[in-house]
């Protein structure tokens, strides 16, 4: 079975066409990378498929189930980690992973996840601060804890890295990267090409609303005779 | 350089959203201006009265006179039962009965007594200002007797000079016989009902409401709104769960005011009067009611704070959202402070009825004088109002708007082009 199918998805907001008919599939255990510049449509395809927008037009289904018809059944099975998500200042990081670990399950499938939540954030004594008090590359940890604790067979990561260190940066891709052993199917998105060179198994180009060319990294610099994904998107879209 | 600095900070400050909060309150004020010129004009109005004088003496003589001159009397005769029931249709205050041994007893050394039938259509503050015009009256009535006895001659009793009459009084209020009260005791009695429970809903209303705007606009500013609405729980359960958990806080917030709030009140109370003595106190039954119709009215207010916090952007501007919540309680409460519901004109009845903070505002005083109607009625109307705007929040939390925001036409390059405000 595909983790996602997207067949000819179509969003407007008011009279913009935001996406232009896109289709893509992302298969059980892949990595699959939407990439593009700033305002190309990337985030408003994960918030679709995220079932936070409604669908103009087309289809999608998140392991068999139907958005937006079973957008419940589907919340149940993914993880979304937005852009520039954050977390309940006044809680601790410990609590706010209790906080979202309770909506996945109780007893030991809870203690289980917030244990997995806590390795992955690695924050060692200060996971028990108020998050008010996390620096930027400590507060996206926990989020990408938060985001993998929960097991989901598919998450969706939007600029999974965005504002990280170097460090904390190959920190994140590392645990994607084990997510995706334990059998996690990944859809993310970024405009650092050179990242989603080296984490996506696919990759889909994204400009102006619509897919212009996915394929493996090698099939695509090879496709535009390029030295790398960054010149290959550059070829393209040209 | 200073001026630069200036027309920043100006341009920075003076928005919409500082000075609406400005006029709200300028509106409120007003609006309360426009109800004291009402008591300046009520106090300058002749009272309307009825009097029946059984004794026809001397100093019922004089009585009559002084009433006549400075009161509309509208029933003049020796029927009380008739007197009552014209003063009753000619919209009249209040009955005055001279007992046929009133002239007698101040001859005697004694004060005559009057038998004073107050009607009185509303436990409002102001509802009981055309008694005051009728107790000035009064004083007049005794000046004229006091001085018919200094010129006679016909008493050395300096206590009976001073005070030739004495008052028997009844009031009539919706229904309620309430012998041994006048209206402004009365009044007096029920200032709790008419402006402590008033100021501590309003309060209640207007604290649970910052908490849930504030709510999301925090939701939206710290960005935790994307992921709440992607995990697995109903968005009709996100809706109900940030009204009940505001309602819990503004309910304590409400309960550390109202402690403050009333015991500052019960120092203008001088009453020691106990409102069981008078068919006045509430049940059971009733203060279950009360809980009930402030509970549904609470949960109506958080409804509509929750969709007008999904215009929030931000904290701030979630701040500036609460104006309307603010101005609607504060014009219901003073409405219900000052007038009884059914002695304001219709138009601000249907106001006060739309509004759903008013019915908990009205269900005590309400309940005293036994009218179920109003307080059952607000309950069946604030749970509906509270359905209709949890069906409207999960509507928007269904839909794209929470996270785009509203879709707003531009004007770019001389042609109308579509933005988002994300």
């Amino acid at each position: 079975m595909k983790a996602v199918e997207v067949r000819e998805l179509v969003k407007d907001y008011g009279n913009f066409r935001a996406i232009k008919g896109i289709s893509f599939e992302v298969s059980e255990g892949e990595i699959f990378g939407l990439i593009g510049p700033n305002g190309a449509g990337k985030t408003t395809a994960l918030r679709v498929i995220a079932t936070l927008l409604q669908i103009t037009s087309g289809s999608i289904t998140v392991f068999g189930y139907e958005l937006p018809k079973e957008a419940g059944e589907v919340r149940k099975i993914i993880s979304y980690l937005p852009e520039e998500a954050g977390a309940y200042k006044n809680l601790t990081g410990k609590e706010y992973l209790n906080f979202i670990a309770k909506f996945f399950g109780e007893g030991e499938k809870f203690q289980s996840m917030v244990q997995r939540g806590l390795e992955i954030a690695n924050l060692g004594a200060r996971i028990n601060d108020k998050v008010d008090t996390y620096s930027k590359g400590m507060a996206r940890r926990l989020l990408v804890g938060r985001a993998l604790m929960v097991n989901p067979k598919l998450a969706i990561l939007d600029e999974p890295t965005s504002g990280l260190d170097v460090v904390n940066a190959q920190e994140v891709r590392r645990i994607i990267n084990g997510a995706v052993k334990a059998g996690t199917a990944v859809l993310l998105s970024s405009h650092n090409m050179l990242e989603v060179e080296l984490l996506c198994h696919r990759i889909a180009l994204v400009n102006d609303g619509k897919i212009i060319a996915s394929g493996t990294a090698a099939e695509l610099k090879n496709k535009y005779d390029a030295g790398n994904i960054e010149e290959a998107f550059v070829r393209a879209i040209r | 350089m200073i001026g630069n600095i200036v027309k920043k900070e100006f341009k920075e400050l003076f928005s919409i959203s500082t000075l609406l909060p400005i006029v709200v309150v300028a509106i409120v004020f007003a609006s309360v201006g426009q109800m004291v010129g009402d008591i300046g004009e009520t106090m300058e109005e002749k009272p309307v009265i009825g009097i029946v004088d059984v004794d026809d003496g001397d100093f019922s003589d004089i009585a009559t006179s002084v009433l006549d001159q400075t009161a509309k009397v509208i029933y003049s005769g020796g029927e009380a039962e008739e007197g009552l029931e014209e003063v009753r249709e000619g919209n009249g205050v209040a009955l005055l009965v001279i007992p046929e041994d009133f002239s007698q007893n101040i001859y005697a050394g004694q004060p005559g007594e009057i038998e004073i039938y107050w009607i009185m259509r509303g436990a409002g503050m102001m509802d009981s200002i055309s008694s005051g015009v009728v107790e000035g009256l009064m004083q007049a009535v005794n000046q004229g007797i006091s001085t018919k006895l200094i010129q006679d001659d016909s008493s050395s009793d300096p206590a009976l000079i001073l005070a030739p009459t004495k008052r028997t009084e009844t009031t009539f209020l919706k229904g309620k016989e309430i012998e041994g009260l006048s209206p402004s005791q009365l009044g007096n009695m029920l200032i709790s009902q008419s402006v402590v429970i008033p100021v501590v809903v309003m309060m209640l209303v207007i604290l649970s409401g910052v908490s849930v705007i504030s709510s999301m606009g925090l939701e939206k500013e710290n960005k935790t709104l994307e992921t709440l609405l992607t995990l697995p729980v109903r968005r009709s359960h996100i809706v109900i769960g940030k009204i009940v958990g505001s309602a819990l806080v503004g309910l304590i917030m409400a309960a550390i005011y109202m402690v403050g709030f009333s015991r500052y009140m019960n120092s203008f109370q001088f009453s020691d009067i106990n409102l069981a003595d008078f068919g006045l106190a509430l049940g059971m039954p009733d203060y279950l009611l009360v809980g009930i119709s402030l509970f549904t009215a609470l949960l109506a207010g958080l409804s509509l704070c929750i969709v007008l916090g999904t215009f929030a952007k931000n904290f701030r501007s979630a701040q500036t959202l609460i104006f309307p919540i603010t101005a609607l309680a504060m014009i219901s409460s003073f409405i219900v402070m000052f007038k009884d519901f059914d002695t304001i004109p219709t138009i601000l009845r249907v106001l006060v009825f739309v509004i759903p903070f008013s019915h908990p505002m009205m269900a005590m005083r309400a309940l005293m004088l036994d009218n179920y109607a109003l307080v059952i009625g607000g309950i069946a109307y604030t749970a509906v109002f509270t359905v209709i705007m949890v069906a409207v929040a999960v509507r928007i939390f269904n839909s794209d708007r929470l996270l785009t925001g509203s879709v707003r036409k531009r004007v770019a390059r001389g042609k109308l082009v579509w933005g988002f405000r994300r």
